[in-house]
C-alpha cells in the first residue's frame, strides 16, 4: 500500500508545482493547497499505514495493533497551520485583486523604479 | 613598551588636533602639529649610535594573546632608517604646510589629523615585527591616503584620484594579506625574525611560491610599480605637501620596505630575484620614458618617483641575487643593497624638495601647466637654485648626490655579470643596457623638468597670477633638503656608516654579522671604468635628445590612448559595475515562476544528484500495509480531482475539484485509523473552500475571461521531475527505517501516565503541548494579519487613513 501511495503522493507534488507555476495567482494558491495536502499524506504514509485500530484506548485492542499516533499529531498540527497560511494568502490576493486590478503574475512585478 | 607607544603618539595627538583648531585659530594649527615628528626624530636619532654598532630594540604590547597577535616595534637598522626618513621629511612637511595651506580658508584640522594618522600608521609599518599588525597598519596608510588624496573633496578629479589609488592599493593590501597567512602557516609563527630565522625550510614549502608572489603584489602595488603605478599620477590631486610626504618619500617606500624586509625569507627564491629585479628594471625604463609626455609638473614628479621607485626595486632584486653566489660579500654584487638604501635616502630628500618646488610654483603663479611657465629663473631665484638642485641630483650628475647612487646603481647592473646561475652569462648583459636607456630618459625629464619651468621666455599673459618668489617660510624645507643633496655627495660614507651599513646588514643577514662587516666605502671619483663611462654616454646623449626635445617630443602624442593602462582600470570599472548589473538583470527577471523555476530545478538536482551518488534509492517490499479495495478507489477519486483541477477550464470547477480533493484525503484518513484527523480535515476543506470561493467571486472583470491553463512543456518538466524526486525519496525512506517508532512508548503511557484515552490528543495537549500552543499562536497571527489587511487601508494620499 505504502508504494502505491508514494506514487499517488508524487502525482500530487507534480500537479502541485506545475499550477505553482502558473500566471494566475488563484491557481497558484490551489497549487500550494495540493502540495500542504501532498505532503499531510506523505507523513501518514511515511509513519506507516499499519495498524488495525485507530489509536484510542480501548478494550480489547492491544498495543501493536493501533495505528501509530505521532504522525497523526503531526499531521494535524500541520493542518491547522497550512490553513491559516492559506487563509492569509487568500486574504491577501483577494486584497490585490482589488487594489492592483489584476491576478496575473506576468503583471505583478516591480516596476524600474523599485529595483 | 615605549617603542610601540611611540608609534601612537601621532594618532593619540591627532586626538587634540580638532580642539586646538577650534580654540586657537588665531595660531596656525601646523606649528603644534611640527612638535610631534621633531620630538619623535630627535627620540630615533639617539638611538643611531648603538643600531650603528648593531644593536636592535624590541619591545611588545599584547593585543590579542590567545591568538598570539603583538604590536611588536622592532628597531634595527632598516627600520631605523624609515622612522628618521617619515619622522624628518614629516617634520618637513609640516613646516612647509604651514606656509602652504591656509589657517582661515582650509580645514586644516582633516589635514592634520589625517596626517598624523598616516604617520603613525607608516612608522607602524616600518616597525612592526608582527605579520598581522604589519597588515594593519599597511591599511592604515592605505585609508589615511585616500582621505589626504580626497582632501579638497568638492573637486571631481579628487576623488576619483582617491578612489582609484584605494582600489589598487587595497587590492594589493589584500593579496599581501593572503602571503602572510600563507607565511605564518609555513613558518608557524607571525615573527617576521623568526621568519628570517628558519628561512632555508621555508623555502622547501609548498605554499612558498603563493606567498612570494601575493607579497610582492601588496608590495607593487603600494611602490607603484608597473602595471600598478596608474594610480600615482592620480594621486597629484592632492595637496602638495601630501605629494611631496606621501607619494616620494614615505608611503611609496613600503612597499621597497617590505621588499628589503622580507629579502631574507625569500630571496632563496629565483623567481623572487627576477620577479623583483625585472619588475623593478621594466617599471624604471616605462615609467621614465613617459614622464616627457607630461604636461603638469606634479605628473612629471609622479611618473619620475615612478621610475625611481623602479630604480631601487630592480637594485633590491639584485641584491636578493647576492644569496645565489658564494661569497658575495668580496663581489661586486654586494653594491646592490647598499646602493639602493643609498638611492633610496637620496631620493627622499631630492623627490621632496622637488615636489615643494612645484607647490611653490602652483602657490605663486597659478598653474603648474608646463606649457605655460617659463622663464621664472629672475622671478624665483631661490626655487629655482633648489629645483636645479633637484634635478640635476636626479638626473645623476655631479657634485649631488644622485651621482653617487647612479654610478652604483650602474655598477651593480653590471656585476649581474658575475652571477652565472641560471644561464645568465647570455641575458646579464640587458640589464645593464635596459639600465641606462631608462637613465638617458631620467636625465632628459630632470632638465625638462627644470629648465621649462624656469627657463626660456616669460608668458606672464599665460599665467592666472602676478609670479614673484615664495615667502621664506615655504623655503625653509626645500633648501634644507636641497642643502642636505650636496652634503651627501660630499660626506656620503658618513651618511652610509651612520644609516646604509645597518639597513644593509638588516636586509642581508646572511652576509654580514653586523653593520662594521659592510666593507663599502662611496667614492666620487673611482677612476676610468665601465660605470663612468656609461655615466658620460648619459650626459652626452640626453643631452643631445633634450636640446632636440622639442622636435620630438610631439612624437608621444601618436601614443594611443585606447590602449593605455588607465583606460584598462576606467574599463575594468565600467565593467564590473554595469556588467555585473546587466548579468544580475539577466537572472532577476522580476517573475515569480523564474525564481520559482530555479528553485525546483536545484532542489531536484541536488536530491536526484544525491540519491545517485549516494547510491541511496532502494525499494523494499516488506513491512508493508496490504492493499486495500477502497483505498484504491478514493485514490482513483482523489487523482482523478486533482487532474480536473489541471484540465479545467473555469475556475469553479478547479476550486470544486480541490475541495473533492480534500474530502477524498479526510476518507482516506478515515480509512487509515485516524478519526481526528478526518474530522479537522472535513471541516477545515469546507472553510477552505468557502474562502477560495469568496476569492473567486471577488475577481476583477478585466481578466475574467475563463480560460484552461496553456499547457507549458518547461513548467511540465520542473513539474514532473519534482514528483518524480518526491517518490523516489518516499520510496527509499520507507524501506530503509533505522530505528524503530517512539511511538510504543505513547501507546503503552497515555492511560497510566496521561489519563487519557485518545493518544493523538494526548499528544497534542500533553506530551507536545509546546506545539500546540505555537499552532494556537499561528491562527492567532493569521487572523490578526487578515483582519488588518482589510482594516488597514492606507490610501494614495498620505495623510489620509480610511478608518479614521
Amino acid at each position: 500500500m505504502e508504494i502505491i501511495m508514494s506514487v499517488a503522493i508524487g502525482l500530487m507534488f507534480m500537479a502541485a508545482v506545475y499550477l505553482i507555476l502558473s500566471k494566475s495567482l488563484i491557481r497558484i494558491i490551489i497549487g500550494t493547497s495540493l502540495l500542504s495536502h501532498a505532503a499531510h499524506l506523505l507523513f501518514l504514509t511515511m509513519g506507516g499505514l499499519g495498524g488495525i485500530a485507530p489509536p484510542v484506548v480501548s478494550d480489547g485492542v492491544t498495543v501493536n495493533d493501533y495505528a501509530d499516533p505521532l504522525p497523526q499529531a503531526l499531521i494535524l498540527t500541520a493542518i491547522v497551520i497550512a490553513f491559516a497560511v492559506t487563509s492569509f494568502f487568500l486574504v491577501l490576493a483577494y486584497r490585490a485583486y482589488q487594489e492592483l486590478g489584476t491576478d496575473n503574475m506576468e503583471q505583478l512585478r516591480g516596476t524600474e523604479d523599485y529595483e | 613598551m615605549s617603542l610601540v607607544f611611540l608609534i601612537f603618539l601621532p594618532i593619540l595627538a591627532a586626538l587634540f588636533i580638532p580642539l586646538l583648531f577650534k580654540r586657537l585659530g588665531q595660531i596656525h594649527t601646523g606649528w603644534f602639529v611640527l612638535l610631534v615628528p621633531t620630538a619623535l626624530f630627535l627620540y630615533y636619532a639617539t638611538r643611531l649610535p648603538s643600531v650603528m654598532e648593531g644593536g636592535t630594540y624590541v619591545s611588545e604590547l599584547s593585543w590579542i594573546p590567545s591568538l598570539d597577535i603583538a604590536f611588536i616595534a622592532y628597531l634595527d637598522g632598516l627600520s631605523l632608517l624609515f622612522s628618521l626618513l617619515i619622522t624628518g621629511i614629516g617634520a618637513l612637511v609640516v613646516l612647509y604646510s604651514v606656509f602652504y595651506l591656509d589657517k582661515h580658508r582650509e580645514q586644516l584640522h582633516n589635514f592634520y589629523v589625517y596626517l598624523l594618522i598616516f604617520m603613525s600608521a607608516m612608522l607602524g609599518v616600518v616597525q612592526s615585527d608582527h605579520l598581522i599588525t604589519l597588515y594593519l597598519f599597511w591599511e592604515l596608510t592605505s585609508i589615511s591616503s585616500f582621505l589626504l588624496i580626497a582632501y579638497w573633496y568638492t573637486r571631481d578629479r579628487s576623488r576619483f584620484g582617491a578612489l582609484k589609488s584605494m582600489m589598487i592599493t587595497v587590492f594589493g593590501g589584500l593579496m599581501m594579506l593572503g602571503g602572510f597567512v600563507l607565511l605564518s602557516i609555513i613558518g608557524g609563527t607571525y615573527s617576521i625574525r623568526e621568519l628570517i630565522a628558519q628561512a632555508p625550510e621555508l623555502a622547501e614549502h609548498d605554499f612558498f611560491i603563493w606567498a612570494l608572489v601575493l607579497v610582492l603584489l601588496g608590495a607593487f602595488t603600494k611602490s607603484a610599480q608597473f602595471p600598478f603605478y596608474i594610480w600615482l599620477p592620480d594621486a597629484m590631486e592632492a595637496p602638495t605637501p601630501v605629494s611631496a610626504y606621501l607619494h616620494s618619500a614615505t608611503m611609496v617606500k613600503a612597499g621597497i620596505y617590505l621588499v628589503a624586509r622580507l629579502t631574507p625569507v625569500f630571496a632563496l627564491s629565483e623567481v623572487w630575484m627576477w620577479l623583483v629585479a625585472g619588475v623593478g628594471l621594466f617599471t624604471m625604463v616605462w615609467a621614465s620614458f613617459f614622464a616627457l609626455k607630461q604636461k603638469d609638473l606634479k605628473g612629471i614628479l609622479a611618473f619620475s618617483t615612478v621610475s625611481q621607485l623602479g630604480l631601487i626595486m630592480s637594485l633590491l632584486g639584485v641584491a636578493a641575487a647576492a644569496y645565489h653566489v658564494e661569497g658575495a660579500a668580496e663581489t661586486y654584487l654586494k653594491y646592490a643593497a647598499f646602493a639602493a638604501i643609498f638611492h633610496l635616502i637620496n631620493h627622499a630628500t631630492f623627490k621632496g624638495s622637488l615636489f615643494m618646488i612645484a607647490g611653490i610654483v602652483d602657490h605663486e603663479t597659478g598653474t603648474r601647466d608646463i606649457r605655460k611657465l617659463g622663464g621664472l629663473m629672475s622671478l624665483m631665484p631661490i626655487s629655482f637654485t633648489v629645483a636645479l638642485i633637484g634635478s640635476l641630483s636626479m638626473a645623476g650628475m655631479p657634485p649631488f648626490n644622485g651621482f653617487l647612487s647612479k654610478e652604483m646603481f650602474l655598477t651593480a647592473m653590471l656585476s649581474l655579470q658575475e652571477f652565472n646561475l641560471f644561464s645568465m652569462d647570455v641575458w646579464w648583459i640587458l640589464f645593464p643596457v635596459i639600465a641606462w636607456i631608462g637613465s638617458v630618459f631620467t636625465f632628459i625629464y630632470s632638465l625638462y623638468f627644470v629648465f621649462h619651468t624656469f627657463a626660456g621666455k616669460h608668458k606672464p599673459d599665460q599665467l592666472p597670477k602676478q609670479a614673484h618668489e615664495a615667502p621664506v617660510g615655504m623655503l625653509i624645507s626645500p633648501v634644507f633638503l636641497a642643502v642636505l643633496v650636496v652634503l651627501i655627495f660630499f660626506i656620503p660614507n658618513v651618511i652610509g656608516d651612520w644609516l646604509v651599513k645597518p639597513a644593509v646588514a638588516a636586509i642581508q643577514p646572511f652576509l654580514y654579522d653586523s653593520p662594521q662587516s659592510v666593507d663599502i666605502t662611496v667614492s666620487a671619483w673611482h677612476g676610468f671604468n665601465t660605470e663612468l663611462f656609461m655615466t658620460l654616454g648619459i650626459f652626452a646623449i640626453g643631452g643631445l635628445m633634450f636640446w632636440t626635445l622639442r622636435k620630438w617630443q610631439h612624437l608621444y602624442d601618436l601614443y594611443p590612448d585606447p590602449i593605455s593602462l588607465n583606460r584598462l582600470y576606467d574599463e575594468l570599472m565600467v565593467l564590473s559595475e554595469s556588467g555585473v548589473s546587466r548579468f544580475s538583470k539577466m537572472y532577476m527577471t522580476g517573475f515569480i515562476r523564474t525564481y520559482l523555476v530555479y528553485m525546483f530545478s536545484f532542489v531536484i538536482f541536488i536530491v536526484l544528484l544525491t540519491l545517485f551518488m549516494t547510491d541511496a534509492f532502494r525499494l523494499n517490499f516488506d513491512n508493508l500495509a496490504p492493499i486495500g479495495v477502497y483505498e484504491i478507489v478514493i485514490l482513483f477519486a482523489m487523482l482523478g480531482a486533482t487532474v480536473t483541477i489541471l484540465v479545467s477550464k473555469s475556475r469553479l470547477t478547479a476550486i470544486i475539484a480541490l475541495g473533492a480533493v480534500g474530502y477524498s484525503i479526510a476518507l482516506l484518513f478515515v480509512i487509515f485509523r485516524a478519526p481526528d484527523l478526518a474530522l479537522t480535515q472535513l471541516v477545515i476543506e469546507t472553510i477552505s473552500v468557502a474562502l477560495f470561493l469568496l476569492a473567486f467571486y471577488h475577481l476583477p472583470q478585466i481578466s475574467r475571461k475563463e480560460e484552461r491553463m496553456n499547457f507549458r512543456f518547461g513548467n511540465a518538466v520542473v513539474a514532473f521531475g519534482v514528483g518524480l524526486t518526491m517518490t523516489l525519496v518516499a520510496l527509499s525512506a520507507h524501506s530503509q527505517k533505522a530505528l524503530p517508532s517512539i511511538s510504543e512508548f505513547y501507546k503503552e503511557t497515555v492511560y497510566t501516565e496521561a489519563a487519557g484515552g485518545n493518544i493523538v490528543n494526548v499528544i497534542l495537549v500533553d506530551y507536545r503541548g509546546f506545539d500546540t500552543l505555537f499552532e494556537i499562536a499561528v491562527l492567532a497571527i493569521a487572523a490578526i494579519g487578515i483582519i488588518s489587511m482589510i482594516r488597514l487601508r492606507l490610501t494614495k494620499k498620505e495623510d489620509q487613513h480610511e478608518n479614521k
